[in-house]
């Protein structure tokens, strides 16, 4: 094996990673990564990695030799390449983050100065495919064509472009991740805002003007292609969606299912000739089609030349691993060269062949953002995606469906109304996140298949497929449960009804439904993914569930467990989950018990068919999983690891008898049932703030009485802090009850004392049921008051206050793991405000800082938490509390807000972050800098920072502003402010507010003389002056702060970058491992 | 209305009926290709067979009257997962229901097609009843026992053209690739055994006559035509059938520069004296990966055979030029004495990848040359 690294003159390679967790890039560069280090190791190559996310698998150090956690610039790029000296850079499994900062390394002359090479991509095919003059030019002279378009980089030309190609025309600024900016424009109003905004965020200053073929069918071919010039297409995925609509937005089908043999071929020549004039040499690419319904012209769209969220889809969908093969492919391989992992016997030159359908729908966040419109179009919005398997479009799209968790139990059906049938057209024409069940209300309301395919653009066989389905739910309707035949229940489980939306049907229930289901031996059977359509035996057991006849699961008879795994990404369940889940498998494997895990989301390392012993591709609901437990009767299940995803389903798995293993449910439910928690605080005499639970606002406002103001206000059982609140005063109680009423009507409204000022704190401990160990204390750097998820962390507290009470935090974590008898893993919340600990929140099991805390610590949580729950002890693996000395780790989170420019971009209890970063150092100042740098906000060392703050904050602002003139920055601040700092001697610049005159403060950061802005909101709702200040930050990329704590933070990282040479350290360096 | 699949061994499926009511006894196989069910069903080397297709969805995009392979629907039968009802395409004619009625084809569908693909991968290719008409099991798997083997039967007469005829048709349009006219000015012979029609219009394209003559006709007839090059045809059924095919080979080798796909390189392989054997369950499918044995590249290719060559059994003056990366069994050979190739794939695709179609230029470039053929000249480097 070592002989082909050998041969290339490779030793060591460093590998790029895509940075946190941002709508656009998710955790398909985790699978990437992860698949592209396993792959090199293999070889014998040494792997250098960096990425800046520490939530991530790739980012374990037993994946690479040495990990780097650090920002993704430049700068820090160069650093660890001239220490670490690596021969060659692989820069295509790390998103776009990873290709453009090997772009930019190579051009700026840092990797001919250490001697690196690039491999799997070289730069000039990156520049083609990102330029679309020449990847333009490059189609062409392929005898294929493009929209026709026009580069424009002022108005002027934008309008002369326009002029040309007329309306409705799609606009694109060029380089910006995910088609951030664009947007079709079918007016001239639209045109000239999308417009202005493209040139402004593109970074180079251009927009591209292209003809529009919205309404076009939209196609998207995974290509490889290896040094002698072997291509092959791993799968064809066709958008549901028609053009119009991000790829990432539509739903997705693999294979395409509505081209003849004829059209599909040609789309593969033409994807062979793309890869060949744009000179990819090796690796995976994707290129994108489109093809006119009405005469099948077909135009290109786009290429990546590198691993993409596409390309994880397929992976999956396929049973392919292109990354694996991709990195493969970089050292010198031949396709032929490598073998098929799941035959065995066959090589990776092949093209694999599906016998069932993949569907793919994405996930959105619009709750959360509640400024912008749930429409959808060229900018990518949704946050995760689920995909299912079955042996037919229907089944795998209801699957798909109830992947999703968000209440829908397939393609309606299920007691969810979301359709509003006055709007019903209007609605369709509209792309929206919605839309496929306004599809299925019109097709219900007997709308013609043509006439819903000529509003939406989409293919009429998907309508008709579609159709089947609501025909079937017309003929389930008129049986009851005992009278329904059982060739149509038969029927409808085959087109992947759930018993949920049948139980709904037949006037029964769930459980009822299940039960007569299975006495008539309707059960589902799993079949096996294997890249060729059963022409050869499959060695890897991959499954899905369908309703056939016969089943290939082959249960073994070793020892057993199942991991739950998260589901689809959202806002609150992320890849920090998903972490926890593989290593949960990881360790399994490692006591020697089979792992068997079951996920729905493509884009994760958990849903690869090597990362367990067993894999089913399964949604996450009671039926799927009680199904998946009937087959493999597991020793065990695993809810802890999954975030509330199989949390939910502990209780009911229990009750059907499913050993649940690690802390009960019934610990599980005490610790989320207050009144139940509650008694437990008082047992335990641990203070928690006063609160009460309200179901009415007259019944909210008798607590408030009780307790005080300020109030956190939130429904219980949401996840994210969804709806939860901070109330002020009587008037903002009454609206806050509403909306936490209408977040989760079935449940109370919990109300807490907010504790304003408050230090706030996260602890995560493992506990075997006798000891307990903390593995880490972590200080919020944001107030109590903003959702811990939103908030930066710090291993380990750097307040002298919270120190003070760190061995009480530890007794108190200890008694309270003892008393819910946690075995595995909890986490804690505390907030400490006049000398006093409150306990805020328990959740015992895996948090979403378990990843963060293992790469600061270097103790593997998941791991332990893992073999605790298989009976291990603490003792026994002899686990102790980490130190953590001479560094800092800083977890940063990252904000969504550029993809949803309406909205205010200001922290609360409700949580909006997509993903984090780690920033380490050997300061706190360091640290942050470099969490700030991994976030995306470069911190000033000269210019202005505006300041203007809440009066509560004004006294903190001084010293702050302080410290900011001191380190050369000039001060502006608006005239109350301005006043304020000039009393404590301050040299300060006054400005106008928006409102009162120009130029005023948006104008001053306009002009670009404003470099940090300072904004804690005064109040709720903030003003319109605020607003615009935070809107035009962020446009022009100015950093933003909007907490005092957060702004001295910021200075502490401003100090350091002025002082100190930049310092990089590996994870293994840290850890002496 | 409902339909059983009965196997000789005993094995019975049951799903609904499509196409024809009726029953229908022949060998059933498994093709792994997802696009080009029309191509497929029209295809005569499928004749005597029924045929499952392990995509599940099938019919999609309807039928229409450019993709066929031949003038009718070939296939003994279709068995598919599921059969659509609309067609939805801009080039759809017709749906594949009405069409499989119409050509009297007894199909079948809603069938687990993945147990059925298993079963013939393990058991090895297997003779089957598909009846749609209220046959009993007994009587269907009777029918299975008794159906002819392929083996008993003369196919190839049954789908070879009854005389001579000038093809002159081209791939027209949605066929894609350049064509380079090098033939022009020649004239092909090819002996139909069943050709597909991608096959004479991919011949066409690259510039000679093409005179498509019976599969009995003899070497003197076909040397009477003054041909440049003789083309050997894909078929149906066991090539050791073919016994006066094989000797009218045998007596063209000398003569004129061949090329030869499927049936025809078993046919010429035979008349050099090397055995065929059948396969387990075949190689059908579009995404079988061929190894050029000189330059190492590797061909993803359309594949429809059920019999192969023996390697051990070759005439030492062949060459094995393309192995299959799937099985290793023989692909290609050339002869060293001789121009004449001949590949055991469909570089004409029909359905599936163009990576081969530079063979046809091959063929051409050998008429002119006239040596023997020192592969490869294919597939130049982008």
């Amino acid at each position: 094996m070592e002989e082909m690294a050998d041969q290339q003159g490779l030793r060591k390679v460093l590998i790029i990673g895509s940075g946190p967790i941002v709508i656009g890039q998710a955790c398909e560069f985790d699978y990437s990564g992860t698949q592209a280090c396993k792959a090199l190791r293999e070889d014998g190559l040494e792997v250098v990695l960096v990425n800046s996310n520490p939530a991530t698998i790739m980012t374990d150090p037993d994946l690479a030799d040495r990990t780097y956690v650090e920002p993704l610039n430049r700068e820090v790029l160069t650093r660890i390449i001239e220490r670490e000296r690596p021969d060659a850079l692989l820069p295509t499994v790390g998103g776009q983050t990873a290709l453009n900062l090997a772009v930019e390394l190579d051009r700026d002359g840092v990797l001919e100065r250490f001697g690196v090479r690039m491999i799997g991509v070289q730069r000039q095919a990156v520049e083609i495919c990102e330029n679309r003059e020449l990847f333009r030019d490059a189609v062409e002279s392929v005898g294929l064509e493009m929209p026709r378009g026009l580069f424009a980089t002022t108005m002027d030309e934008a309008v002369r472009a326009r002029e040309e190609i007329g309306f409705p025309l799609v606009i694109r600024p060029s380089f910006t991740l995910g088609g951030i900016g664009g947007g079709i424009a079918w007016n001239l109003e639209e045109f000239e805002q999308i417009c202005t905004k493209g040139l402004d965020l593109s970074p180079i200053s251009q927009v591209l003007i292209e003809e529009s073929i919205v309404g076009w069918k939209e196609y998207e071919l995974e290509v490889m292609r290896d040094h002698a010039d072997n291509v092959v297409i791993i799968c064809s995925i066709e958008n549901f969606d028609a053009m119009g609509v991000h790829t990432g937005d539509s739903v997705t089908v693999a294979p395409a299912q509505t081209l003849t043999d004829r059209e599909y071929q040609l789309m593969r020549d033409a994807a062979q000739a793309i890869m060949r004039a744009v000179g990819v040499e090796t690796g995976g690419s994707n290129v994108q089609f489109a093809v006119n319904p009405a005469d099948g012209r077909l135009l290109v769209i786009e290429m990546n030349p590198r691993v993409s969220r596409s390309s994880a889809l397929a992976s999956k969908a396929t049973g392919f691993p292109i990354a694996r093969i991709a990195a493969k492919l970089a050292l010198g391989y031949t396709l032929d060269q490598i073998p098929n992992d799941i035959t065995r016997e066959t090589p990776a030159s092949f093209e694999p062949s599906l016998d069932y359908v993949v569907v793919k729908v994405p996930r959105w966040a619009f709750e959360k953002f509640p400024a912008t419109a749930p429409d959808l179009g060229t900018q990518m919005r949704s946050v995760g995606e689920s995909m299912a398997i079955g042996r037919t479009f229907c089944e795998a799209l209801q699957k798909a469906l109830r992947s999703l968790e968000t209440g829908r139990y397939g393609l309606g059906g299920d007691g969810t109304k979301v359709v509003d049938s006055r709007r019903l057209t209007e609605r369709l024409a509209t792309p929206n996140w919605q839309r496929i069940f306004y599809i299925k209300h019109a097709l219900l309301e007997g709308m013609s298949v043509s006439r819903v395919a000529s509003l939406t653009g989409v293919d009429p066989w998907f309508l008709s497929q579609m159709e089947e389905i609501v025909t079937v739910e017309g003929r389930l309707r008129a049986f009851s449960l005992e009278e329904l035949p059982r060739h149509l229940l038969r029927r409808a489980k085959r087109l992947g009804f759930s018993d949920r939306q049948l139980a709904i049907y037949l006037g029964s229930d769930e459980a009822a439904v299940r039960g007569h289901r299975e006495s008539l031996g309707i059960r589902p059977v799993f079949k096996r993914v294997d890249t060729c359509a059963a022409e050869f035996e499959a060695h890897t057991p991959y499954l899905y569930s369908t309703y056939e006849e016969e089943c290939e699961a082959d249960p073994t008879s070793r020892k057993k467990v199942i991991v739950l795994g998260s589901g689809p990404n959202r806002i609150g369940q992320g890849i920090e989950f998903d972490y926890c889940c593989c290593h949960a498998s990881f360790a399994l494997r490692g006591e020697g018990v089979e792992s068997i895990m079951v996920n729905c989301n493509p884009e994760t390392v958990s849903t690869d068919y090597d990362t367990s012993d067993r894999l089913y591709f399964e949604p996450l609901t009671l039926e799927d999983v009680l199904a998946i437990v009937d087959r493999e009767q597991p020793d065990g299940v695993i809810v802890q690891f999954g975030g509330q995803t199989p949390l939910k389903l502990a209780l009911a798995l229990k009750e059907a008898g499913v050993p649940i293993l690690g802390t009960s449910p019934d610990s599980i439910d005490l610790a989320e049932d207050r009144q139940r928690f509650g008694a437990l605080l008082k047992e335990l005499e641990i203070a928690a703030p006063e609160w009460g639970t309200a179901r009415s606002l007259e019944e909210a406002q008798v607590i408030a009485e009780r307790v005080g103001y300020p109030l956190l206000v939130r429904p219980s059982y949401v996840l994210g802090g969804r709806a939860m609140f901070v109330c002020w005063d009587e008037s903002s109680l009454e609206e806050m009850m509403q909306k936490a009423v209408a977040a989760s009507p079935e449940h109370p409204v919990l109300l807490d004392r907010f504790l304003e000022d408050a230090y706030e704190l996260d602890v995560d401990a493992l506990c075997d049921g006798e000891d307990v160990v903390v593995c880490a204390i972590m200080q919020h750097i944001e107030e109590a008051g903003i959702h811990s998820g939103d908030s930066a962390c710090v291993i380990p507290p750097y307040h002298e206050e919270v120190r003070r009470h760190e061995s009480a935090i530890r007794e108190m974590t200890t008694r309270l793991a003892l008393a819910l008898d946690v075995h595995g893993l909890v986490n804690i919340q505390y907030a400490i405000k006049g000398g006093t600990v409150y306990v805020i929140e328990v959740n015992p099991r895996a948090s979403r800082t378990v990843p963060f805390v293992a790469k600061a610590t270097g103790l593997s949580l998941a791991r332990v938490a893992t073999q605790i729950m298989l009976g291990r002890s603490l003792a026994e693996l002899g686990i102790s509390e980490p130190k953590i000395e001479g560094a800092v780790f800083i977890k940063e989170p990252v904000l969504p807000w550029a993809r949803f420019p309406g909205e205010d971009p200001i922290l609360g209890p409700e949580m909006k972050s997509t993903g984090e970063v780690m920033g380490v150092g050997a300061s706190f100042g360091e640290a942050f800098l470099k969490a700030q740098w991994g976030a995306g906000q470069d911190l000033p060392l000269g210019g202005g920072a505006f300041l203007s703050v809440h009066d509560r904050d004004k006294a903190a602002l001084a010293k702050v502003a302080a410290d900011l003139a001191e380190l050369g920055l000039g001060l502006v601040a608006t005239a109350g402010t301005a006043k304020y700092l000039r009393e404590s001697g301050l040299d300060v610049e006054a400005v106008f507010k928006v409102n009162e005159g120009r130029p005023n403060v948006v104008d001053r950061m306009i002009s670009g003389e404003i470099q940090l802005v300072i904004n804690t909101p005064l109040g709720a709702p903030s003003f319109y002056d605020e607003r615009a200040i935070r809107a035009a930050a962020l446009q022009r990329h100015i950093p933003l702060i909007t907490t005092l704590s957060g702004a001295a933070s910021a200075v502490e990282a401003i100090r350091n970058r002025r002082g100190n040479h930049l310092e990089v350290r590996s994870l293994q360096e840290y850890h002496g491992s | 209305m409902e339909a059983i699949l009965a196997l000789e061994d005993g094995r019975v499926f049951r799903g609904s009926s499509l196409g024809k009511v009726g029953h229908v006894g022949a060998e059933v196989v498994f093709n792994t290709g997802m696009t080009g069910y029309q191509e497929i069903l029209t295809d005569p080397s499928y004749r005597g067979q029924i045929v499952t297709l392990t995509v599940p969805h099938v019919g999609n995009t309807g039928v229409n009257v450019a993709d066929p392979e031949s003038a009718k629907p070939q296939a003994s039968g279709l068995i598919v997962r599921s059969a659509s009802k609309v067609s939805s395409s801009w080039r759809s004619e017709g749906d594949l229901d009405s069409y499989l009625k119409r050509a009297g084809i007894v199909g079948m569908q809603e069938l687990d097609t993945r147990a059925l693909t298993r079963h013939l991968r393990t058991a090895g290719v297997l003779r089957g009843c598909v009846s749609s008409d209220g046959l009993s099991e007994a009587e269907a798997i009777e029918i299975a026992n008794s159906t002819a083997r392929l083996e008993e039967q003369d196919l190839v007469a049954e789908v070879s053209c009854a005389s001579p005829y000038e093809w002159e048709s081209p791939r027209g349009a949605l066929s894609g690739g350049p064509s380079e006219a090098l033939g022009r000015g020649k004239q092909v012979v090819a002996l139909d055994f069943g050709v597909k029609r991608n096959i004479l219009r991919l011949l066409v394209d690259a510039g000679p006559r093409v005179t498509v003559v019976p599969a009995h006709t003899r070497a003197h007839e076909v040397m009477a035509l003054a041909p440049d090059g003789v083309f050997l045809s894909n078929g149906p059924g066991d090539p050791a059938l073919c016994v006066q095919q094989i000797e009218t080979i045998r007596e063209l080798i000398p003569q004129v520069p061949i090329f030869g796909i499927c049936l025809g390189h078993q046919l010429t392989c035979l008349a050099l004296g090397a055995e065929t054997f059948k396969l387990k369950f075949g190689h059908r499918g579009i995404n079988h990966p061929v190894r050029d044995e000189s330059s190492r590249l590797v061909a993803i290719t359309s594949q429809n055979h059920g019999y192969a060559v023996r390697e051990e059994s070759l005439a030492p003056e062949l060459v094995v030029s393309q192995r299959s990366l799937y099985d290793d069994t023989v692909e290609g050979v050339t002869h060293r004495d001789y121009p004449l190739f001949t590949v055991q794939y469909h570089p004409e695709a029909a359905p599936g990848p163009h990576d081969a179609w530079d063979l046809f230029a091959t063929f051409m470039k050998m008429m002119e040359d006239r040596r023997p053929l020192v592969f490869p000249e294919r597939r130049q480097l982008a």
